[in-house]
């Protein structure tokens, strides 16, 4: 057994927790980035998020079906971005303060409906086994990948080819960037908002159900710790681009492994500092990349949030 | 038409549609009387004196780190780093305040006062900087120093500044009892809500009568006919990121000063998120945020009862502020049209 | 996990996932109050969710038992963060429910709020869990109660250092406290004392309840070659099923946890906060003021062992056993010189060996020769 890869460990522990804590982070910034690019920003995701995963979770275990679980998540995550959207285009009420109220529901109602379900054990979805050719246990490890991180991956992609190249995505882009020109079309800024904001809250949704039924695996209270919110930041990170939101979320998801990876190699000081690494390392990429000018580049002219 | 009253009677509104909501959740769901539930947090939060002096004491820092939202959203900013800033004001208040333990009571508590403002404010300041000056968008790097300002704090809390008889809650050394700021007399609640309070109508009056004030509204307006009446942005973005920050880490030196007496890491307990609601709610209004935070302690002081009475879990009461919010928020959408009968039909 | 919902804290079936049936149970909350004999009422306050398989459960089970006591009402408060929350509870529970003993189960609950809540309230007993509690220091209507579970995690060693086969154990904890320390070091020494080369690997996450940072520890350190793991989080659920997902063994802590890894659990470091309980509540009964110290371990039975796995073999129950039977009749003592801790400093002189009770063990701040990590 060669296990002894010293130092070499980290960045393959990096790459392993990238692929594995990241997932959520793809789907909930991907959803995100379509909603915001029809023009509506929708801070909820996390509440939606923690409901899928209790949703998804739930189902799973009363059906023994994990993939009805993720299913369902999906539908309770559109449900609430539907509803989210639905408040939203009443005229003066403001999209960031009733994410914020969204956010607060999704997750109380979460814990409430879930309280019979933190004791019982669902079913898991499975994953891929990538690292079969190999003796070494770590790439073994690293390679085991789940479904939805490769489905993650692809829609990163054909939401990005989608908005780039068909109707429907042009649609979606005019009702970001110019209620004028898209009424000019004739094409409904609120229907067009109102299905991507649902779509946003149906990947949200599957994200969360990734947390409960994959990794790690379980419902309880605390398990996001703030993921859905980091998500949507992250778009912004990623300037709006699908795409860039999946290497946003995983150099994150890499970052986030740095601490336990480093300890678990025998560097154990300062392990607060190791883990605020993915926060400082965005922060400074973000310095390092934006400037007064360029900083606008990408965002949605109708995004009140980000004007 | 009477704003006054719709004022009044829009919340009012939203109130009730919310109560019908998680009355129909406690009743058909979780199978409680909506009616006791309801009396009973009324009874926990404004029933008796205890339960208003508990009320209060919720609110007091509430006021404070709302705030640290309100004062830079009237440039449109929007700021939601409030629980990171109240960490830092509290962890560098504490560090303050044992540095200057022997001098007399007063003395210390006004460096650790302006010790945990300064940080606070130098800490949004810098997001608010950001924005300016490289572009960044202030949102998501608020969000990431509250996340930075945390691990900084258990990095010190459990390293540098630990004392070491603070045993299983790492903890730096004590404040002394003589320094702690103390009560209102006659009360339980802390002097932090007086503060917050004081703060309040500072604001307000700062907006409403000062040139300053107004020209911060006029950014928020519009930067672009800002900046060709020769508005400097840039000093105002910095003023109310930085009076934002200063409440907030105010905040944080009050929960160390008055109640815990060292800096640990039940600074970070959501005081800061909660604030960003109230700000949201009140609508960035500094006299609106009060009652607002008000409301806010009232419901948390009510929870413990639901949970103990009526053996509901504690999330009951985050769905029913959840309601609350999204009912307050999209009843903003009535105002002008309620009173036209039409629309009230 | 039928039973597991049954004694749990809040009968969950009550109101069930699929469609809540009878709640009758449910009026009782101000009917209660009314009757004519007076009830003593018992407030518990928990800083976590009552049900979260780990350290409030723990609590909580325990509190369900007082619950079918005769003569008495138990108020239950969870997710009480240690701010001056804690003290509006303590408070709300003896102002407006008649709590005559507060059980605040945190250890942050101590100073400054139960000694603040308890100097205004002389005639309320309150009595914390695992403050260190000094007569004349302190208020005599307080006390504090602990069980020494290092010795079970000792015992817990012991198995874990039989059956591993790398000889690296891990070990995944919250934050770098004695009482974490503690149960590092004694669960280090316990696999020690069968295999002197065995090295455990502490990660620390951070703080007490992050499932995802728990997962990545665990995952990091089996990707080192561990094959055992343990933990001192609020909840080991996270723990206990990565592990048996990626087929290694695990011992529990809190609760028991052989349900979520029906291959892999060896055995567990178990609460039995219920035996303090009662005690406590029929001195209340009884018209005396319970204890202001009460410590105690696996004799006395405040902690215990998890029934073993099926994958420990007879002859490591046996050793288990016997260890238990030491630390039972007193023959065996877990901290004993010499001594080091894992940067080569002498931490017990040889000759020097300590009782459980030790004052010093309480405020440990180091980790022994053999443990991989940094209290720091």
């Amino acid at each position: 057994m060669a296990s002894d890869l010293g130092l070499w460990s980290v960045p393959l522990a990096m790459i392993a927790g990238a692929i594995r804590v990241s997932t959520p982070f793809i789907f909930v910034s991907v959803g995100e980035c379509l909603t915001e690019r029809s023009g509506r920003i929708n801070l909820g995701l996390e509440g939606t998020m923690i409901m899928g995963a209790m949703s998804g979770y739930g189902v799973a275990l009363v059906s023994g079906s994990p993939w009805l679980g993720v299913l369902v998540a999906a539908g309770v995550g559109m449900l609430l971005g539907a509803l989210h959207a639905a408040i939203c285009q009443l005229p003066r009420v403001n999209d960031v303060a009733t994410g914020i109220g969204m956010m607060l529901f999704g997750t109380g109602l979460a814990f409430f409906l879930g309280k019979p379900l933190i004791q019982p054990k669902a079913p898991n979805l499975g994953a891929i086994d990538f690292g079969w050719w190999s003796s070494i246990p770590q790439i073994h490890q690293a390679l085991q990948v789940n479904y939805l991180f490769i489905i993650g991956v692809v829609l990163a992609f054909a939401m990005a080819w989608a908005l780039k190249n068909t109707r429907w995505g042009l649609i979606v882009r005019l009702a970001g960037e110019s209620v004028d020109a898209a009424l000019a079309i004739g094409a409904s800024v609120a229907r067009t908002r109102l299905i991507a904001t649902s779509i946003g809250g149906a990947f949200a949704g599957v994200g969360g159900a990734f947390l409960s039924l994959y990794y790690p695996g379980s419902w309880n209270e605390g398990l996001s710790s703030g993921q859905g919110l980091m998500a949507v930041a992250l778009v912004i990170f990623a300037r709006w681009e699908p795409v860039r939101c999946l290497w946003a979320s995983l150099l994150f998801g890499a970052a986030g492994a740095i601490s336990p990876a480093l300890q678990s190699v025998g560097v154990t000081q300062g392990y607060y500092l190791f883990s605020a690494a993915p926060y400082v390392l965005t922060l400074a990429l973000m310095i390092a990349t934006c400037s007064p000018e360029r900083s606008l580049r990408g965002a949605p002219a109708e995004l009140g949030a980000v004007k | 038409m009477n704003t006054t009253l719709e004022r009044i009677a829009v919340p009012v509104l939203a109130l009730l549609a919310s109560a019908v909501l998680f009355g129909l959740l406690l009743a058909f769901y979780a199978h409680v009387d909506p009616l006791e539930a309801f009396g009973l947090m009324y009874e926990g939060a404004f029933g008796s004196w205890f339960s208003w002096q508990n009320t209060l004491t919720r609110a007091a820092p509430l006021i404070l780190t709302a705030l640290c939202t309100a004062l830079p959203a009237r440039l449109g900013l929007v700021i939601i780093g409030n629980e990171g800033v109240l960490v830092v004001g509290g962890v560098t208040a504490a560090a303050a305040g044992i540095a200057v333990a022997g001098a007399p009571p007063l003395v210390v508590q006004l460096v650790m006062a302006i010790a945990g403002m300064a940080a606070g404010g130098l800490w949004i300041a810098f997001a608010g900087a950001l924005r300016q000056y490289r572009g960044v968008n202030e949102t998501i790097s608020s969000l990431l120093l509250t996340y930075i300002a945390i691990a900084l704090m258990n990095h010190f809390v459990e390293g540098p500044l630990r004392d070491p008889s603070s045993l299983n809650k790492p903890s730096t050394w004590p404040i002394g009892d003589a320094n702690m700021i103390g009560t209102i007399p006659g009360t339980d609640v802390h002097w932090g809500l007086v503060f917050g309070l004081v703060a309040c109508l500072l604001c307000y009056l700062f907006q409403r009568f000062t040139t300053w004030g107004f020209a911060m509204e006029v950014i928020g307006g519009n930067p672009k006919t800002a900046r060709m009446m020769g508005l400097n942005v840039g000093r105002y973005v910095l003023l109310a990121c930085g009076a934002g920050g200063a409440a907030a880490g105010l905040a944080g030196m009050v929960e160390v000063a008055a109640i815990q007496g060292r800096a640990n890491a039940s600074l970070a307990v959501g005081y800061g998120y909660s604030g960003i609601l109230v700000s949201f709610l009140a609508r960035h209004h500094p006299l609106a945020i009060v009652p607002v935070s008000i409301l806010l302690g009232g419901i948390g002081a009510s929870g413990g009862l639901l949970q103990r009475r009526l053996d509901l879990p504690d999330a009951a009461v985050v769905v029913l502020q959840g309601i609350i919010f999204v009912a307050i928020l999209a009843s903003e959408t009535l105002y002008g049209r309620l009173l036209k009968p039409k629309e009230v039909a | 996990m039928i039973d597991k919902f049954n004694i749990g804290p809040r009968s969950v079936s009550r109101r069930g996932l699929l469609g809540g049936a009878a709640a009758g149970a449910m009026t009782l909350g101000l009917g209660g109050a009314a009757n004519a004999q007076k009830p003593l009422v018992i407030g518990f306050i928990y800083v976590g969710p009552r049900d979260d398989y780990g350290y409030n459960q723990a609590h909580a089970e325990a509190a369900a038992v007082l619950k079918k006591m005769p003569g008495v009402k138990v108020q239950e408060e969870e997710k009480v963060p240690e701010t001056v929350s804690v003290e509006k509870t303590m408070e709300s529970m003896i102002n407006l429910d008649g709590a005559t003993l507060v059980f605040p189960t945190s250890f942050g609950y101590f100073d400054p709020y139960m000694l603040k809540v308890a100097g205004k309230y002389p005639k309320i007993q309150f009595r914390h869990c695992g403050g260190l509690w000094t007569e004349g220091k302190h208020p005599m209507n307080t006390g504090s109660y602990f069980g020494y579970i290092d010795e079970a995690q000792y015992l817990a060693g012991i198995v874990a250092g039989s059956v591993t086969k790398s000889g690296k154990l891990g070990f995944v904890a919250a934050k770098p406290i004695p009482q974490v320390l503690r149960n590092i070091n004694a669960f280090t020494m316990g696999a020690q004392s069968v295999n002197p080369k065995v090295t455990t690997q502490v990660i620390f996450t951070g703080d007490w309840a992050l499932p995802v940072k728990e997962a990545e520890a665990t995952n990091s350190m089996i990707a080192q070659g561990v094959d055992v793991v343990t933990c001192h989080v609020d909840s080991p659920k996270v723990v206990v099923e990565t592990a048996e997902r990626a087929g290694i063994y695990t011992c529990g802590y809190h609760c028991n946890q052989a349900k979520l890894a029906p291959k892999g659990y060896l055995t567990g470091a178990e609460w039995n906060w219920e035996r303090i309980y009662v005690d406590m509540v029929n001195d209340m009964k009884a018209g005396k003021a319970p204890g202001n110290f009460v410590r105690g371990g696996l004799k006395e039975g405040y902690v215990r062992t998890s029934a073993y796995g099926p994958a420990v073999p007879a002859a490591v129950r046996d050793k288990a056993d016997a260890a238990k039977l030491a630390v039972l009749n007193g023959s065996l003592s877990i901290y004993k010189g010499a001594l080091k801790d894992n940067k080569g400093n002498v931490v017990i002189p040889a000759g020097t060996s300590y009782v459980i009770t030790e004052p010093k063990l309480e405020s440990m701040n180091y980790l022994v020769e053999g443990v991989v990590g940094s209290t720091s």
